[in-house]
């Protein structure tokens, strides 16, 4: 069976929001800041990737305070680990056909 | 995409995965040299607190412990510990700091302050417990006790971190358990279990994740 590059998630076609759901499916809960240090990019760049992800409903957003300093919380959601880890499944087996040929 | 292009984009979320759920900075070479200073305090401690039986009796070529509840014995082992112990715990925040730099993992961020936190509460508990028995003078509660709550507090942090880390808290364990068989030979115990065991994981995590 040949797999097409299409049937990878357009969602996680960005490598920052493919990053984003590989820390939220081996994490519970991971915040803004935490989040920021990691992958090493602007608060800009990261709110509106996860923005877009929000969107389609890939993560949910906990707001709350710590003292006073608001701390944000990012979960992803059954459908996004689903969708997450048919993006995997599709990049081993294209990887498995490239393989063969 | 070429082949490439994939094995690198699995190689990236693997990467990241392990990078945002354990903290990965943790220093091998530290283990070794922690379980050198705790050699190194050990044979001090064994020339200044065991007496030499030799200058009692010239046929007898071997030590046994002096009386070690005077004041000044306990206080000269106290202090020995401590300098161990700091000693450390310096090299190990020197060489972790080093390493996360080079592997771009904040030092001090959530994994850091989780697993300093689970490793300190065993930690907190055995070390007021082991003064409690200090100032009652059970000397002889004191290394199984030490090994076995610091077995437990790596038990605790190994989730945080490398998973090669339960495994010397489980040995740290066995060790205090069968310490607390053995009544006075607690400073060969704590050579073994600081000592030794530092020096034999050290390594091993060295060749593994420090190259």
């Amino acid at each position: 069976m040949k797999i097409a590059f299409d049937k990878l998630d357009k969602a996680f076609e960005n490598r920052v929001r493919l990053q984003i759901m590989s820390v939220l499916a081996a994490n519970e809960r991971y915040d803004f800041n935490s989040l920021k240090d990691l992958l090493n990019i602007t608060d800009g760049n990261l709110a509106s990737h996860l923005k877009a992800l929000e969107k389609e409903e890939y993560i949910v957003v906990h707001k709350s305070f710590l003292g006073r300093k608001p701390n944000t919380n990012y979960e992803a959601t059954d459908k996004g680990k689903q969708a997450f880890k048919d993006h995997l499944n599709t990049l081993e087996q294209l990887i498995k056909q490239q393989k063969a040929i | 995409m070429e082949e490439k292009d994939l094995q690198n984009e699995l190689a990236s979320i693997r990467s990241i995965m392990e990078r945002s759920s354990k903290f990965i900075s943790l220093s091998g070479l530290s283990g070794i040299l922690a379980g050198v200073y705790a050699l190194i305090g050990a044979a001090i401690a064994y020339y200044l607190l065991y007496v030499d039986l030799h200058t009692i009796n010239p046929d007898i070529h071997y030590r046994i412990v002096g009386v070690l509840n005077s004041i000044l014995n306990v206080s000269v082992f106290l202090i020995l510990a401590f300098v161990v112990l700091f000693a450390s715990i310096a090299t190990g925040i020197i060489l972790t700091t080093r390493k996360a730099k080079r592997k771009g993992q904040p030092i001090w961020g959530n994994l850091s302050r989780a697993l300093l936190f689970h490793m300190a509460v065993p930690l907190v508990a055995g070390g007021i417990l082991t003064f409690i028995f200090l100032a009652r003078g059970y000397y002889g509660t004191i290394a199984p006790i030490t090994l076995i709550f610091y077995g437990l507090s790596l038990v605790g942090a190994s989730n945080f971190t490398f998973s090669d880390v339960k495994y010397l808290g489980i040995l740290e364990i066995i060790l205090g358990l069968i310490a607390a068989c053995l009544p006075g030979y607690g400073l060969l115990f704590w050579a073994i279990g600081f000592g030794l065991l530092h020096i034999i994981y050290g390594s091993m995590m060295y060749l593994k994740y420090d190259k």
